[in-house]
């Protein structure tokens, strides 16, 4: 079994980190795993990306050409990634103007900022898109990213784990609701 | 000890803390800032010296000095900066000083940019300094390797009292894996003999590398040749997959190392008589296992981020035996498995006369 996922978007939307949670997850569950960020011109403003392997075996190359995942956060990551994704494209439907049209493969657009905004935070849009991903695509539990999330989050972020927690069954429950093209 | 996910650059950093590393000095540079900013924490909580100098020039004859006093010294930088450093790099072979040195390679030549390249080869293990040596070269492919080698350069330089280079790139420095860290190992009490260490009650040492007289340089040289020769007797590492039956051999090292065993395990199920062979030590090169997996072999690719370096000691240990391909990418670009499995398989359709 082997599993990758390309997160892309806007610094600041938690990318990187919602990236590096999986990684935790999966790491704590047992399994390989590799996560490489962009830092290329690209952290130097616009749009950034990071790549996790997950697997049960030895990981090769923690870069893949047609990641399983793309879950694009804004309008550049949808058209990077759109074309890219060879089974599944997530992408934030509050932040991308277009829709993906493709039906080789499951589209799941998910209004994450919108959700987010009714949580209280627009900052919790990259949990709304993990638990909506995980829910189509149960690589691992959300009750093990609520597991990695306690033991990983930065102690200044400890006050607002509750929130976490919340915004990744909004993402649950969203995919639960809506059925999926 | 538990595993952690640890970026490259940071556990290099810890891992050259826990082996008892006592100085360091660096300058910073992507893709190797993390490693010098992990150190200007941790080594200030260790109550050790830690350094920003004001340029690699400056970090390598700080390296040099504080070396001399027998404790464990290290540097790191990116290709631009090693580059810098070769002036002092060459003095500190000339004095033998025990030194480990990182090198996060980045695309070159010129500033080139901050991406993964592995275009240093030449440089690290022949060094571009003047004079006659050559450093060990480790070459991780994990970040636990980075861990191990790191402890490893430190144990090697003092056993030789020579350079050890750890020759990393851009996607090793960069990437998260899980991995696990060695215990806490204290700085040694011990002062090597030739270490300059205040000379009460001892005839004075003397660190110098300069001979006006020039029958004593040679001995200098015939010194460091004898050093080299028994690295090269005792130090090859590498590890294998699927070489006891394959046809064709592929040869990587680092991140290419680790893509093209995915590509080689692809081959492998699509019934292709492929092995790999990854060199752990880029010098001294495994070459006495390539030359006797040579008599098995019908034909050798090489991997590499540049343009053909490693492919010359491939080469020389294939000794004209068989042909040797090459596939690479360059300027930062990282071959993807696919790619390499194409080279592969066109490597390997040549020896089915196809």
């Amino acid at each position: 079994m082997q599993e990758q996922f390309v997160f892309s978007g806007f610094g600041g939307q938690g990318v990187m980190f919602v990236g590096q949670l999986l990684a935790y997850a999966a790491m704590d569950n047992s399994f390989e795993v590799t996560w490489i960020p962009s830092y290329g011109p690209e952290m130097r403003g616009g749009t950034a990306h990071c790549t996790v392997v997950i697997s049960d075996r030895p990981i090769g190359s923690p870069i893949v050409q047609n990641p399983k995942v793309a879950i694009a956060f804004n309008n550049p990551s949808f058209d990077k990634y759109v074309s890219v994704a060879s089974e599944l494209f997530v992408y934030n439907s509050s932040m991308v103007d277009s829709t993906c049209q493709r039906s080789d493969i499951t589209a799941l657009p998910v209004p994450a900022t919108a959700l987010a905004d009714k949580l209280g935070s627009l900052k919790l849009a990259n949990m709304v898109m993990l638990g909506a991903l995980l829910t189509v695509h149960p690589v691992l539990s959300i009750s093990a990213i609520r597991d990695a999330l306690d033991i990983h989050i930065p102690s200044h972020h400890r006050n607002l784990l509750d929130l976490n927690y919340q915004a990744l069954d909004v993402g649950m429950q969203h995919v639960m609701q809506v059925p999926l093209f | 000890m538990a595993k952690e996910m640890l970026k490259g650059n940071v556990a290099i950093a810890e891992a050259a803390v826990r082996a008892g590393m006592e100085a360091y000095f660096g300058y910073p540079i992507t893709p190797q800032t993390e490693l010098l900013e992990h150190l200007s924490k941790r080594m200030v909580e260790e109550d050790r010296v830690f350094v920003q100098a004001e340029s690699e020039v400056a970090a390598i004859n700080m390296v040099y000095g504080a070396a001399c006093t027998g404790k464990r010294v290290m540097t790191s930088s990116s290709s631009p900066g090693i580059s810098l450093m070769q002036e002092g790099l060459s003095y500190i072979a000339g004095s033998y000083i025990p030194t480990v040195i990182v090198d996060v390679m980045r695309g070159g030549p010129g500033l080139g940019n901050i991406l993964p390249s592995q275009g240093d080869y030449w440089q690290v293990t022949r060094m571009a300094g003047h004079g006659d040596y050559r450093p060990i070269v480790l070459a991780p492919a994990s970040v636990q390797e980075a861990i191990d080698f790191t402890i490893l350069a430190f144990d090697l330089a003092e056993k030789y009292r020579h350079i050890v280079v750890i020759a990393a790139d851009g996607q090793i420095g960069q990437m998260m894996e899980p991995a696990e860290l060695p215990v806490m190992r204290p700085p040694s009490t011990e002062v090597p003999h030739w270490a300059l260490s205040g000379a009460k009650n001892r005839p004075p040492n003397v660190i110098l590398s300069f001979n006006l007289n020039g029958a004593d340089q040679e001995k200098v040289n015939i010194a460091i040749q004898e050093r080299i020769a028994l690295i090269k007797a005792k130090e090859q590492r590498w590890v294998e997959h699927y070489t006891e039956d394959a046809d064709l051999l592929v040869v990587g090292y680092g991140t290419t190392g680790r893509i093209a065993f995915t590509a080689v395990e692809t081959a492998r199920e699509n019934g292709l008589k492929v092995g790999l062979l990854r060199p752990q030590t880029l010098f001294p090169f495994p070459d006495d296992r390539i030359s006797e997996l040579t008599d098995n072999i019908k034909s050798c690719l090489v991997v590499e981020m540049n343009a053909g370096q490693m492919l010359d000691d491939v080469r020389l240990a294939v000794g004209g035996q068989v042909p040797v391909g090459y596939y690479g990418r360059m300027g930062g670009a990282v071959p993807m498995p696919e790619e390499i499995l194409e080279a592969v398989e066109a490597e390997y359709a040549k020896l089915q006369g196809v």
